[in-house]
């Protein structure tokens, strides 16, 4: 009797995690057809608002690339951290401090020409982040709290920072009470990369990092010293490797990368500091990272998709009348399908008939 | 009327995606019978019992229990028709007591589980305290637990993979003198082990496996070690040679007053202990787990680093290691054999070339941070073939090598750096015999080029085999040293239970 086996991998595959990803979307896309034949609307139509029609205009392909500039940034720095297996999910904060530090900047310095103002702010932004990042890290590695509370109530705070600011010292004295800043002059703004849309330059440090992340993840010590203490902590202390170090490493370069994100933002399309600063690219990072199968350029796809899925959002709302929530659902079905799915890293399913078994093991 | 068969197996075949683990095994199980199966790691008799126990389904082939064709579809079924499992890797939950672990397999109030297991213990000189934390045990208790909830089951038929391992030879004499009288009670006893001693002195008839198949079913009584042996790996193993050319027994390696206090309530402190290991000799550290010997293993490699030990002193050739870490102490010539392979000397998912670096990044593998992957690979390659390494080479995952092929990678890889001092926490438990020779040899072969070699062993006979002085250790104490020639196990035995009087005068000399 032919029988499904699900059976451990003799060896690591590397086409594992596309697999998986693949299967994730394929899912998602099924479940989005149950989701569009409720709001009446053809699922193949629906499917080809959110995946295909942004794809087709010089609009569409630049409102992406400005989504995954933010998205990339942020989940390579949160990969780093995830192989070690520490959790910060409070990228979302670390963003907003990230973008309140390099706003500091544009307001002190407003009026000024230097080239030199722009790559100030991102170094702000970066140190922004980490700082915010780095609070989790000492209370963790001092007293063992817990970084995925403390990186995600950090967020909170953060947020009320922003209000605070926005609504008082960050205020523009000349806008009319609004809760804004000052508009940016162009000195502290990312150029724009294509001619008619709002990509900026911004992406470049996201690819930036990717590449980095390349090396860092594939060569470096520091990168190794880390995964083997989120596999095998006792492998770590064995081997002599201080899991202090990790933790610290680990929220500093994905706090960092998160405040840079959060320049992106108000030096790109915002171009001041306002109440919405991010349409939860924080938390959409660590789908990213996850989807991406936390490998560096798994996530260049992952995080284009997940730009795709904003856009074509915002498309299948004009297009075929389905609330803009469906960006949400459908990101949502992404990240629990990887999940679902994720067994098959370690594992995998074999169809075995009998006869073929018999085969198989006689040889002779 | 020749009695039915308990257990009979015909034709049982289990295929993995790699190997052919059982191929057409036909075994027999009679009741009261002790029933030996031997075979090197990865001769399938793991596999062969998992099948019989219902966690593993053959391909082909039929299972007869008391006559009747049955298909064992779980555990939970193996148990209901009377089959129990003592297994060589642990199945217990940490977080629970000792009480709490076998009522999950047995019914019963903990109140009266725990007299069960207090009376059992004491019958079966097992010692358990049920009220212990199993995160808090050594490995040696942790067996003890599993044996204690397979035989309060009260099953017809035993699986036992590698008991004695773990026990002291007072023990194991014990444990003989059960298994026979449950044998004499009709219930059916598979014993595995390495052991050839023990499998002539306990069992009735001998399946001997290689490569997934049966190559014997032999008389026990009648065979002897050496004719069990080339049955079993099929070629004559030599006895490691000694040689008299080796260091100048200047110390090495000198610790003295060391006292900690683990967190963990119920592991014992270690008390003053002094040590002094030399070039070219090998000190065996003998006693039952759970006495501290964990903790000196991790005091001495830097695991638990200055600010926990108090007032010792460990000096490698007059240098202070006591502030160093693990890594810091390799640098210095110190290198560490853990007793956990999976997860502690490798980690399960990476390579075997991954696993290379773990210890040994400071011996040029690392430039401006990043990592050389060829000379990683060439290291791993290196170690696979000076050690004999049967894997699929160096980018096969440590996860998929049998436990004795690991074990001889993680110890080629800390000899490959050529370490002054080496320390090895039961470098051959689970190990095949003919894995286990090899790696005896290798620590030998170190020692006569002067190294300083610690064993922590519970195997007796392994440190009469290759250690030129012995010391026992008893509730984080250790005894003075003896000279391994001028002492008898029965010495060591007392020693064992706490009488380190009995070693003393026994003194070893050095001039």
């Amino acid at each position: 009797m032919a029988r499904l086996v699900i059976e451990a991998r003799p060896e690591r595959s590397i086409w594992a995690p596309v697999q998986v990803s693949l299967l994730a979307v394929l899912l998602t896309c099924l479940g989005g057809s149950v989701l569009f034949m409720i709001y009446g609307v053809p699922p193949l139509k629906g499917l080809d608002a959110i995946f295909i029609d942004p794809l087709l205009t010089r609009y569409g392909i630049g409102e992406i690339l400005l989504k995954m500039a933010p998205l990339l940034l942020i989940a390579q720095g949160l990969a780093i951290g995830f192989r070690a297996q520490i959790w910060n999910i409070g990228a979302e904060g670390q963003l907003i401090v990230g973008a309140i530090a390099a706003t500091a900047l544009a307001i002190q310095f407003n009026g000024t020409t230097s080239p030199l103002l722009l790559p100030a702010m991102v170094v702000a932004g970066m140190f922004g982040g980490m700082v915010w990042a780095g609070i989790a890290a000492f209370l963790r590695a001092q007293f063992n709290a817990n970084e995925i509370l403390v990186t995600f109530m950090l967020t909170s705070v953060a947020l009320q920072l922003l209000y605070y600011l926005i609504a008082g010292p960050m205020r523009d004295p000349s806008g009319f009470n609004f809760p804004q800043s000052i508009r940016f002059d162009s000195a502290a703004k990312f150029p724009i990369l294509i001619e008619g849309t709002r990509a900026n330059a911004s992406l470049y440090i996201g690819l930036a990092a990717s590449a980095v992340a390349v090396v860092f993840v594939q060569r470096s010590l520091v990168s190794y010293k880390m995964s083997v203490g989120g596999i095998s902590p006792a492998a770590a202390t064995y081997a002599g490797y201080s899991s202090k170090k990790a933790i610290w490493l680990a929220l500093l370069i994905s706090g960092g990368a998160a405040g840079m994100a959060g320049v992106g933002e108000v030096a790109g399309p915002l171009g001041m500091l306002q109440r919405n600063i991010s349409p939860g690219y924080g938390y959409a990072g660590i789908i990213v990272a996850v989807l991406g199968g936390l490998h560096p350029v798994g996530i260049i796809f992952a995080a284009a998709l997940m730009a795709l899925v904003y856009v074509g959002g915002d498309f299948a709302l004009l297009s075929v009348g389905v609330p803009n929530a469906v960006t949400g659902i459908f990101q949502g079905m992404l990240l629990t399908f990887y999940l679902a799915c994720s067994f098959l890293l370690t594992s995998r399913i074999r169809w075995i008939k009998p006869d073929a078994l018999i085969r198989e093991a006689s040889p002779d | 009327m020749a009695d039915t068969p308990l257990l009979r197996l015909r034709g049982v075949t289990k295929a993995y995606p790699a190997v052919l683990a059982n191929d057409a095994v036909d075994m027999d199980v009679m009741p009261g019978e002790i029933h030996a199966v031997l075979g090197e790691n990865g001769a399938g008799k793991s596999t062969l019992m998992k099948i019989i126990y219902g966690s593993v389904r053959p391909d082909a082939g039929t299972v007869e229990w008391r006559g009747e064709q049955v298909d064992i579809q779980s555990p939970l079924m193996a148990r209901e028709l009377g089959i129990g499992m003592v297994f060589q890797h642990f199945s217990l939950f940490e977080t629970l007591t000792a009480a709490e672990n076998i009522s999950l397999a047995v019914p019963g109030t903990i109140a009266d589980l725990s007299d069960r297991i207090r009376a059992a213990s004491a019958q079966f000189g097992l010692d358990v305290e049920p009220d212990s934390r199993v995160q808090a045990m050594t490995v040696g208790e942790r067996q003890r637990i599993e044996i204690l909830r397979c035989i309060l089951q009260e099953p017809k038929l035993i699986i036992m993979d590698e008991p004695t391992s773990v026990l002291p030879p007072k023990g194991i004499a014990k444990l003989f003198e059960t298994l026979r009288r449950l044998a004499s009670e009709g219930i059916g006893i598979i014993f595995i082990s390495h052991k050839l001693d023990e499998i002539k002195a306990l069992c009735d008839t001998a399946t001997v496996m290689r490569g997934g198949r049966v190559v014997g079913v032999v008389d026990a009584k009648v065979e002897n070690a050496r004719s069990l042996t080339r049955l079993m790996i099929g070629r004559e193993i030599a006895a490691p040679t000694h040689s008299d050319e080796r260091g100048d027994g200047h110390a090495v390696l000198e610790v003295s007053g060391l006292n900690y206090t683990p967190q963990n309530p119920f592991a014992p402190a270690l008390k003053d202990i002094s040590l002094t290991l030399r070039s070219g000799q090998i000190t065996g550290i003998a006693g039952v787990s759970g006495n501290g010997q964990d903790a000196l293993t991790r005091a001495l490699a830097g695991e638990i680093v200055h600010g926990s030990q108090d007032a010792g002193a460990i000096m490698l050739d007059g240098k202070a290691l006591g502030a160093l870490g693990p890594d810091q102490r390799r640098v210095q010539g110190l290198h560490f054999v853990p007793e956990e392979r999976l997860g502690r000397g490798a980690v399960p998912i990476h390579t075997l070339s991954e696993n290379a670096g773990l210890t040994t990044h400071h011996a040029g593998l690392v430039n401006w941070g990043m990592v050389k992957l060829g000379k990683r690979r060439a290291l791993a390659q290196g170690t696979i073939d000076s050690m004999d390494v049967r894997c699929g080479g160096p980018d096969a995952t440590a996860q998929s090598l049998s436990g004795g092929n690991l074990q001889k990678f993680i110890v080629g890889r800390e000899l490959a750096l050529r370490p002054k001092v080496l320390i090895a926490s039961q470098p051959t438990w689970g190990v095949d015999v003919g894995a286990a020779a090899a790696i005896r040899q290798k620590l030998i072969d170190l020692r006569n080029e002067g190294a300083a070699i610690l064993i922590v062993s519970e195997e007796i006979e392994e440190i009469f085999e290759i250690c030129d002085n012995i010391q026992v250790m008893f509730r984080g104490q250790l005894s003075p040293s003896a000279q391994v020639q001028t002492t008898s196990i029965d010495d060591v035995g007392l020693a064992m239970a706490g009488d380190f009087a009995a070693l003393a005068g026994r003194e070893a000399v050095h001039g």
